[in-house]
């Protein structure tokens, strides 16, 4: 059975690796300082589409990706991989967007790609680490949803078998197609890039990146047409202007405080539990563990 | 994770050479191959491109994977049941990822499943991967052999076997047996011919790295009653024929994930690839050629690994109130330890490329006839590469072998210990002054070179490069040692006397590989504009003079009548 599969993917400031001036002053993030990157859990959901396109000969994997133009970045790494196209969901008025503004113009995208199987992405990104938007788009879109997934066992008779990772084990569940499942970062690691697809799609360009290239790349572009990489506005995905971007994000950051950790002396405990008791009570009165 | 290409701005330096150009050219017949293949380069850049993109993934994967996987598959090594040899896992993994990037038959023609890559960058990545796992870099580089298919098989051998290659089934050349070692004119593996043109072998081979391969070159016997190397041919066995089983693996010292294989054939069935006869004398000259090519690669590899892996050891490690590359007999080894590395990779990219244009021209013969010209460079290229491939071989092997004994010196008794990585280095280092001919068989190649003059040839197209200003005292000094280097040789020859020249080859061979070396980390130094390079092109001459001195000393001071006093009984 060839299937349409959707990859949710985001690109990300690289927090893994973050020094003295990942953020300014005023406590936002200085993205110059954080090379942008494909969210870590997306290629995890990557890896799973691409082993699902692999076991369903004539399926299709596509990239959606909401963000600046740049983000195009993303779906080629993603096609370097293997995914066979994506789409860009770039607009000024989508810029600013909370999880439930971002969750809401990426339903719209997903459906205007319309006819999808399955819908594929990390389980959160790791700029926001809020696992909110996976979750809400299968709500908008009235799906079911599969979180936490490690593994995707099986894919027929319009059925997903999914293996889920559970805090101290995992669990195996069935769901109708078509579903959103969000992937865990314990799941397989995404495939390399691949040589051949590498020199092949090296020159693919979203629309705004074709308008910017001098005559001679943007003809060799035009006589490839696989080399194009659609962008979406919100117009186009018929969008409420109300429900995406700053107006659409209920979400407000009121403060950003920068914590800096520091450990400035070590105590030794005894194994006892008297010892251990005081240490919790300590941690929870100072805000370090609980609420 | 790091990225072993991008961290190391060397690779880009030599791959940028300004013979890379004519190269490129040529093995693109121009570039037409854009109109037919959809990840053909339309120009030079697009190609140069492509190769440093490539290059970036294989350094990905090295970085991450493959280098982290490498002590695992040292300590689970491979392992032999059921007449299979059985990779370690992390080996399984490795080549997977190499399978997935399109990392296999990447110097194969575009129309055979490869990258049509040259030489020089596939060198390149084979230089990266044996820095990640240095055994692993024998499985991954036997996709060489297909070059021996591409080169002398049948098109339908090529369009069966070489596509397979390119989609990641691995190699084998089966050559040595337990009675013929450096000496292949012995072999016995029996080949019969079947009436209806396939062959069957009979017999054992020995010591065949990847010995369970998917495609085997193996050489027999073809022709009864014969005793030596013209008797020999050459034939590929299918492993999904069946008939050789893996009797068992040695236990090796190093390279431990890769099998090393005992094979029993028992009627096998094989093709014969190329014309009977030609086996040895031709085909296995031909690989074993990129064979070595391969290995001085890998040891350059293993240079890297070892001076990154002291470095990186001396900056941390405290005594006396500071770190250890603070004293002078520390930061002495390191210097020298980086100088033979950038001399030997120096090196390996100058014979690469020596390869990569007379195979070029090869390649376009059959296609069309070359111009006299072309005729003429293809002739001097191709000697240009014979002489600089046994020097590399045998120089750069001996170099990683020494750098890795200099790595766990600097790690003192930490180095002796299984905790730290550098004495995997240095185990796995051993065998590459062995195989695919010993340092000593690598001199027998480069003696003639020595005697007809090739590397004074090309130490005197290397004097007439651009030298830094930097670098001028090293060229004037060069120059001297040259004349010390030809006094040497003369001398040699006018003995007169095959034994004599035999006793002091070695000495020649390695005063020409040091003065090749110098000069050519020197004029590297200069077009690259590198610190680091023209650091080690100093720290390399001063090395050389004393090295080019001694021996010249050697053979001045050398009563050939006291060879005698030599010969052992």
């Amino acid at each position: 059975m060839s299937l349409n599969i959707v990859v949710l993917a985001k690109q990300v400031p690289d927090t893994r690796n973050v020094g003295k001036d990942a953020m300014k002053e005023d406590g936002t993030i200085n993205r110059a300082a954080l090379p942008a990157i494909f969210n870590p859990e997306d290629l995890n959901a990557l890896e799973q589409a691409l082993r699902l396109k692999d076991a369903n000969p004539g399926s299709t994997v596509t990239i959606l990706t909401m963000g600046l133009p740049r983000a195009a970045e993303v779906i080629r790494e993603a096609i370097y991989r293997g995914a066979d196209g994506g789409i860009v969901l770039t607009d000024r008025a989508l810029g600013g967007a909370d999880t439930l503004a971002t969750s809401y113009s990426l339903a719209q995208a997903v459906k205007k790609i319309g006819n999808y199987d399955i819908i594929l992405g990390g389980r959160q990104a790791i700029d926001g680490d809020t696992a909110q938007v996976g979750p809400q788009i299968a709500e908008k879109l009235g799906l079911p949803q599969v979180t936490y997934a490690e593994e995707i066992l099986d894919c027929k008779n319009g059925y997903v078998t999914v293996k889920r990772r559970l805090e101290n084990g995992f669990e195996v569940v069935k769901s109708p197609l078509p579903c959103v499942v969000t992937v865990n970062g314990s799941a397989a690691e995404c495939r390399p890039r691949n040589a051949q697809r590498l020199m092949k799609y090296k020159r693919a360009v979203s629309t705004s990146e074709k308008a910017a290239l001098a005559d001679a790349a943007r003809e060799f572009v035009d006589k490839h047409p696989y080399l194009n990489i659609d962008e979406w506005s919100a117009a186009f995905v018929e969008a409420d202007p109300e429900q995406i971007g700053l107006p659409g994000s209920p979400t407000k950051v009121k403060a950003v405080e920068n914590v800096v950790f520091t450990a400035k002396e070590s105590r030794r405990l005894d194994n006892n539990d008297q010892d251990i008791e005081n240490l919790i009570v300590e941690l929870i009165a100072n805000h370090t563990i609980g609420g | 994770m790091a990225n072993f290409y991008t961290d190391n701005p060397d690779l880009k330096n030599h791959l940028s050479h300004p013979l890379m150009e004519k190269i490129v050219a040529l093995k693109e017949r121009n570039y037409t191959d854009a109109e037919k293949f959809d990840y053909a380069p339309v120009d030079y850049a697009d190609a140069m491109d492509n190769y440093d993109k490539v290059l970036e993934i294989v350094g990905d994967i090295c970085g991450g994977k493959i280098a982290e996987n490498a002590e695992g598959v040292d300590h689970q090594g491979a392992s032999c049941s059921d007449g299979h040899a059985h990779y370690a896992d992390g080996t399984v993994e490795n080549l997977d990822l190499c399978r997935k990037a399109g990392l296999m038959g990447m110097a194969m023609p575009r129309r055979l499943g490869g990258l049509n890559f040259p030489i020089t960058p596939y060198i390149m990545a084979a230089d990266i991967v044996s820095r990640a796992d240095t055994g692993f870099e024998n499985l991954w580089g036997l996709q060489d052999c297909a070059e021996t298919i591409y080169e002398f098989g049948s098109e339908e051998q090529k369009q069966k076997y070489i596509t397979r290659v390119c989609q990641g089934e691995t190699m084998s050349m089966d050559l040595t047996e337990p009675d013929a070692g450096s000496d292949l004119q012995s072999v016995m593996l029996k080949a019969t011919e079947q009436p209806d043109g396939t062959w069957r072998l009979n017999g054992v081979k020995r010591f065949i790295t990847n010995g369970d391969s998917d495609i085997h070159l193996v050489l027999a016997r073809s022709e009864d009653g014969t005793k030596d190397g013209r008797g020999l041919s050459m034939f590929i066995y299918d492993k999904r024929d069946g008939g050789v089983t893996v009797r068992r693996i040695e236990n090796k010292m190093g390279i431990k994930g890769s099998p090393t294989c005992e094979l029993v054939y028992k009627n096998a069935k094989a093709e014969l690839c190329g014309s009977r006869r030609m086996g040895l004398i031709k085909y296995v000259m031909a690989l074993m050629n990129g064979a070595r090519l391969g290995i001085a690669a890998q040891s350059v590899g293993v240079s890297e690994i070892a001076y990154r892996e002291a470095l990186a050891y001396a900056k941390e490690r405290q005594q006396f109130g500071k770190p250890i590359i603070e004293f002078p007999a520390v930061y002495e080894m390191l210097s020298v330890m980086k100088a033979k590395l950038d001399a030997s990779r120096c090196l390996l990219y100058e014979t690469a490329r020596y390869v990569d244009l007379y195979k070029a021209y090869e390649d376009v013969e059959k296609e069309r006839k070359l111009t006299p010209e072309e005729k003429a460079e293809l002739k001097v290229y191709r000697k240009y590469a014979d002489a600089c491939t046994p020097l590399a071989k045998g120089l750069s092997s001996e170099y990683c072998n020494q750098n890795a004994y200099d790595c766990i010196q600097i790690h003192g008794g930490s180095g002796f210990m299984k905790d730290y990585a550098c004495e995997r280095v240095y185990r796995d280092a051993r065998i590459t002054s062995i195989y695919e001919g010993t340092t000593q068989l690598q001199v027998v190649a480069a003696i003639r070179h020595v005697t007809t003059g090739t590397y004074t040839a090309l130490m005197d197209i290397y004097k007439a490069m651009p030298f830094s200003e930097e670098l001028a005292d090293v060229k004037e000094r060069l120059g001297k040692l040259v004349e010390k280097y030809v006094a040497a040789v003369d001398a040699v020859q006018a003995v007169n006397d095959p034994a004599y020249t035999d006793f002091m080859a070695r000495r020649l061979v390695e005063m020409a590989g040091n003065l090749v070396m110098a000069y050519l980390l020197a004029t590297d130094a200069t077009r690259y504009n590198s610190e680091s390079m023209t650091k080690s092109a100093k720290v390399y001459a001063n090395m050389a003079e004393a090295e080019v001195v001694k021996h010249s000393s050697f053979i001045a001071s050398f009563k050939p009548e006291e060879l005698k006093i030599y010969v052992q009984a």
